[in-house]
């Protein structure tokens, strides 16, 4: 194989990443090793060698045979979404990088944003919720869900330990003189706090920051993003102990406050990216969001469904939800009901606290629920 | 990487399929593609698809054609290491500290050790195939642990140091995708996709599974099927549900049913819930009538 023939074997993998597929370089090896084994006789080996390594899910097969024929085919394609490919958010992760930099320049890309979004800086408003804040991180540890860790560790109760105890027998000269006894450990489930930035939740932005902020700060393991136009981690910022600091950090990083909202589009860019997706698995996911969806519900379904498969519980925090009489109506809050575990109102710091660690009765659900 | 070319004397995708159709499987071509780059660069094959489609049934022939053992791990939310690796039988232990007295006595020897299937597959790579069965029910632990197992395939034993095979076991990993497996697990395994096989595949499968179904009762039943499973049903059909279909339809039918009674008395075998029963009720008549 003359170098020049191997190019687009080269070329596959990394069209494959930066269409979010997973194509780590063992793989790329495995591929080349693979389309060697399988002769190959024609492109259909290339192309089922591929398959099988690297193992395009079925909801993304035809996105994968549409890469695999650009770069071998040459065949030109418009995928359904082309036209707005350009305005399609991205993701953004500050948490890496130097703390103090203008936003500006810590974008990776440099030319997402788009005309149409509104890129402004936005300053906290300061009130005093250190009261109200401090009480919802104490009674937070409390309310966390936790999960059966793998890991067995000593306990006063539980079942004996016989491995332990046959050290104990080996060590006193086979007299045991109490039976030790073990017990799973409990770990917290992480928590994944997504905050909807766009023009609608202008209102409660501010409020729900201060809740990731304390939820970051007192959860064991917690993420936080942004979505608005575009995706941003904002988690680094956060971890700062000191309120406001980590709040004008937080706000500094998102540049699209009070933009338009590409909820769906936004999220599912939050998927295709494996290692924000990473952590969704089995997280108690937190959405702050009224759900207001420019457009088609389509997206944001499909996003809201991958979440799902890949979340433990997710909880919806929607200022609409404040009024008692509201219901949801919208086609895109309608479609993604079902796949919510709790609907709860979010306008406010006492709304929010209040949902968390209060009337969301899943939060509480056993120890190992 | 270490690839090998032929193993068991199988050396293409195509002699592999041969060889699954003589062990009562048709594999088509994707799945024995697949198959082949996994036993041949020595990675573990992950089958995902629907319920019923025939993942288990592909690693036991997969098993049958390497003329090996086959070593099940059934997962589930909890697995625990001493399950799934391995286990000291302490009783044993014990008993030995009494009868040994002052003597020296090894504790951690071969006869106190129980193997559970990962360390079974590790100890005899070349006689069995390990598969680790519906892996998607089993926690993310436990999959963060498999990682380590499927990259370097050892185990280490506190007691005993690392335990390493001799060459990659060939490992089959199946899931029903009720949730999404870890990249890191996916990025490690060869993998397909099994869906519903098509028409004239099914109705293969169905002859070749029920012998006594007739060519004819075979297609009708794989038309039939193929209806349902259009239907937005809790629990489509699989490839199982479809082969046990005929072969109640064949009963019936040779007791005095005649054939669309035969099948609708037998949907029973087929669709397995309520709520799936009584949405299609009103419009079975017709599912069964174009089948016919």
């Amino acid at each position: 194989m003359t170098p020049r023939a191997l190019d687009p074997f080269l070329a596959f993998p990394r069209a494959l990443r930066a269409e979010g597929f997973l194509a780590a370089p063992a793989q790329v090896e495995s591929f080349l090793a693979a389309v060697g084994l399988l002769g190959p006789r024609s492109i259909q080996d290339v192309r089922r060698a591929a398959h099988a390594i690297f193992g395009p899910g079925p909801d993304r097969r035809q996105e994968f045979d549409d890469l695999f024929d650009t770069i071998f085919l040459g065949r030109a394609f418009l995928a359904p979404g082309e036209a707005t490919s350009e305005e399609a958010p991205r993701a953004f992760d500050a948490g890496d990088q130097e703390e103090f930099l203008p936003p500006e320049d810590e974008d990776p890309s440099g030319r997402e944003a788009s005309r149409r979004e509104r890129l402004f800086a936005r300053s906290f408003a300061v009130g005093d919720e250190t009261a109200l804040l401090s009480a919802f991180a104490r009674a937070l540890p409390g309310a966390l869900p936790r999960r059966r860790s793998r890991r067995f560790g000593a306990a006063r109760r539980g079942v004996a330990d016989p491995r332990r105890a046959l050290r104990e027998l080996a060590r006193h000269d086979g007299e045991m003189l109490q039976l030790p006894v073990r017990r799973r450990q409990a770990r917290q489930r992480r928590v994944l706090t997504l905050i909807d930035v766009s023009g609608s939740m202008k209102g409660s932005t501010d409020a729900a920051l201060r809740i990731a902020h304390t939820i970051v700060r007192t959860a064991e393991r917690a993420e936080t993003f942004t979505l608005g136009t575009r995706l941003t981690r904002v988690t680094r910022a956060l971890r700062r102990r000191n309120r406001d600091q980590a709040l004008a950090l937080a706000s500094g990083l998102v540049a699209d406050w009070d933009g338009g909202t590409r909820l769906g589009e936004a999220l599912s860019v939050f998927l295709s990216v494996p290692r924000f997706a990473g952590f969704a698995r089995g997280a108690l996911v937190i959405v702050v969001s009224d759900g207001l969806e420019r457009g088609g519900p389509e997206a944001l379904v499909a996003a809201m469904t991958r979440l799902r498969s890949l979340a433990w519980r997710i909880v919806w925090l929607s200022p609409l939800a404040a009024d008692a009489t509201w219901r949801p109506e919208t086609g895109a809050m309608r479609a993604i009901l079902p796949l919510i575990d709790h609907l709860d109102a979010g306008g406010d710091l006492v709304a929010m606290a209040g949902a968390l660690v209060g009337r969301a009765a899943l939060l509480r659900a056993g120890p190992f629920q | 990487m270490t690839v090998r070319r032929s193993i068991a004397g199988i050396d293409s995708p195509e002699a592999l399929a041969e060889a699954m159709r003589a062990a009562q499987y048709l594999a088509d071509e994707g799945l024995s593609t697949a198959a082949y780059l996994a036993l041949a660069l020595g990675k573990p094959l992950l089958l995902e698809g629907a319920p019923g489609v025939g993942k288990t049934e592909a690693a036991k022939a997969l098993a049958a054609v390497l003329g090996r053992d086959l070593v099940r791990l059934q997962a589930y939310e909890g697995l625990d290491a001493a399950s799934a690796m391995y286990e000291w039988n302490f009783p044993r232990q014990m008993l030995a500290i009494r009868q040994a007295g002052d003597a020296y006595v090894n504790l951690y020897g071969d006869d106190f050790l129980i193997a559970r299937p990962m360390l079974l597959a590790l100890q005899r790579p070349r006689e069995r195939l390990l598969l680790i069965d519906e892996i998607d029910r089993s926690d993310h632990e436990f999959e963060a642990f498999l990682l380590e197992f499927l990259s370097d395939f050892s185990l280490s034993i506190p007691e005993r140091g690392t335990i390493r095979a001799a060459e990659p076991p060939v490992v089959v990993l199946t899931s029903n995708r009720t949730r999404e497996l870890h990249e890191a697990l996916r990025r490690r395994c060869v993998y397909h996709w099994i869906g519903y096989p098509d028409p004239q595949l099914e109705a293969q499968i169905v002859m070749m599974r029920a012998s006594a179904v007739a060519r004819d009762t075979a297609h009708r039943v794989v038309a039939a099927v193929g209806k349902l499973r259009a239907e937005p049903l809790a629990k489509p059909p699989g490839v199982a549900e479809t082969v046990e279909w005929a072969e109640a339809a064949t009963l019936l039918n040779a007791q005095g049913a005649p054939w669309p009674a035969a099948f609708a008395r037998a949907i029973g075998v087929v669709l397995k819930d309520q709520d799936d029963l009584a949405f299609v009720a009103p419009r079975l008549d017709r599912i069964l009538a174009g089948a016919a």
